[in-house]
């Protein structure tokens, strides 16, 4: 019997938080591990379990991966959620680059000083709505089909599922003017694994509050 | 018969160097079209071919892809540099992020003050010998093979060597303390393909200098 994936973080979502959607989305149990000091990561960087002395740590078949993309490529490729050849592949990667490009904006969010959060709230708004939520819209309409590529679900519904949720919480009205994306939003959210995951008591993280900020300054020792 | 693959980006290293060099190491020939200014890149917006707006665009089998990675990946598994299963694959793509992150703080730097580029020179260079270069000095050490993965030459040694190339532009003797990277740089250096690359007249970039620093501002409004 395999082991279960097993996650080192802190106890918030930042860079962790895409892969355990994606592990949820698989229907996949997980356990998690959360640093509550410098000292533990140092630790694991001494110990030779993080190869570039950083986080998140992902210990799965036997690897120690870490590096998001890595961690992430590994598992919808292990789950079948990363298409059926190269070139769906290409466009799941495409579409989750972009992606990943506006949920780093989200990411970086709460480390920004309190007078440039406005701003930052309207260059998120600003990119959901004339970069990126128009060509999924778009793809959607064009082949009219439940999912982004190849009428399959995978790692790209996933990971706009997340980034559709995360930028609501900052413009409640983002989808306003995408009938597509709403569409699609309910579709995924009723979907059993991440109708699960979006549950309370789910291993879904709540959104980076003052206390996380805090942690994550002291354990990364960022300035 | 297939086309060659286009690649649209400005005409220096920047994104598309990786791409390149990928595309060479495997021994494909590709077409390039410059973007020399504002009016180059906002054609190829209006013309609906960038994805998310940005560059690196190439076209490639009927696709218009964007997304370095996404391209990076692409390449990789449609040459067999992406390893044989994903098991190797997962170590490609950690080493290859590695190099990227690398690579990343590299790029940045003309575009920087001069006290913010002093300061991150020393940052790079702290970086390159005590949390990169180990990693791969190791990997060598550990299985002693001539590759990173597999026994077999793949995108993360491509991706590696134009790491070294690039970290030592900045301090020669960055590799000093890498007896192993230093003979994997001698070898990769003599693979045909990339012998060929690093010869005056191949279709690899030069760093930039102070006019081009400035044309890219204008392009990209930066």
């Amino acid at each position: 019997m395999s082991e279960k994936p097993r996650l080192t973080y802190i106890n918030g979502r930042g860079r962790m938080e895409s892969i355990r959607w994606l592990l949820a989305a698989a229907g996949v149990e997980f356990e998690e591990i959360f640093l509550q000091t410098r000292e533990q990561l140092l630790k694991l960087g001494q110990d030779g379990s993080l190869m570039f002395h950083q986080l998140p740590l992902v210990e799965i078949d036997g690897m120690k991966l870490v590096q998001c993309r890595a961690i992430l490529s590994y598992i919808a490729g292990k789950y079948n959620l990363y298409g059926k050849d190269l070139k769906e592949r290409a466009l799941i990667d495409m579409y989750v680059e972009g992606i990943s490009d506006l949920m780093q904006l989200i990411l970086m969010f709460p480390f920004s000083p309190p007078e440039a959060k406005e701003k930052n709230i309207a260059t998120i708004a600003e990119k959901a709505t004339e970069r990126y939520f128009p060509v999924f819209e778009k793809v959607l309409k064009q082949h009219g089909q439940d999912f982004l590529v190849g009428n399959r679900f995978s790692w790209a519904d996933v990971q706009l599922m997340e980034a559709i949720l995360a930028v609501e919480e900052k413009v409640p009205s983002v989808l306003s003017g995408f009938p597509q994306l709403q569409a699609f939003k309910t579709k995924m959210s009723n979907m059993p694994t991440i109708k699960k995951f979006l549950q309370p008591g789910s291993p879904r993280k709540p959104p980076p509050d003052e206390n996380y900020v805090a942690t994550v300054m002291k354990i990364f020792k960022l300035d | 018969m297939a086309e060659k693959p286009k690649l649209h980006y400005t005409r220096g290293r920047g994104k598309m160097e990786s791409i390149r060099w990928l595309l060479a190491a495997a021994g494909v020939e590709f077409e390039e079209e410059f973007i020399e200014k504002k009016e180059d890149l906002e054609k190829l917006r209006n013309d609906g071919s960038l994805l998310f707006q940005q560059v690196p665009m190439v076209e490639i089998d009927g696709m218009k892809m964007v997304q370095t990675r996404a391209i990076l990946c692409y390449i990789a598994g449609k040459y067999n540099l992406y390893g044989k299963d994903l098991k190797e694959r997962a170590w490609i793509d950690m080493y290859v992020e590695g190099t990227t992150d690398l690579m990343g703080m590299i790029m940045a730097l003309p575009f920087q003050a001069a006290d913010v580029k002093e300061k991150n020179i020393a940052l790079i260079t702290e970086r390159a010998t005590t949390r990169y270069f180990p990693v791969y000095e190791k990997a060598l050490k550990d299985h002693g093979q001539d590759y990173l993965v597999g026994n077999k030459l793949s995108w993360a040694d491509i991706h590696l060597l134009e790491a070294i190339l690039m970290t030592e532009e900045l301090k020669s003797d960055i590799l000093s303390a890498f007896p192993l990277l230093q003979a994997f740089k001698g070898r990769m250096s003599n693979v045909p393909t990339i012998k060929k690359f690093l010869q005056p007249g191949s279709q690899r970039k030069p760093p930039l200098d102070e006019k081009s620093i400035a044309n890219v501002r204008k392009i990209f409004s930066i």
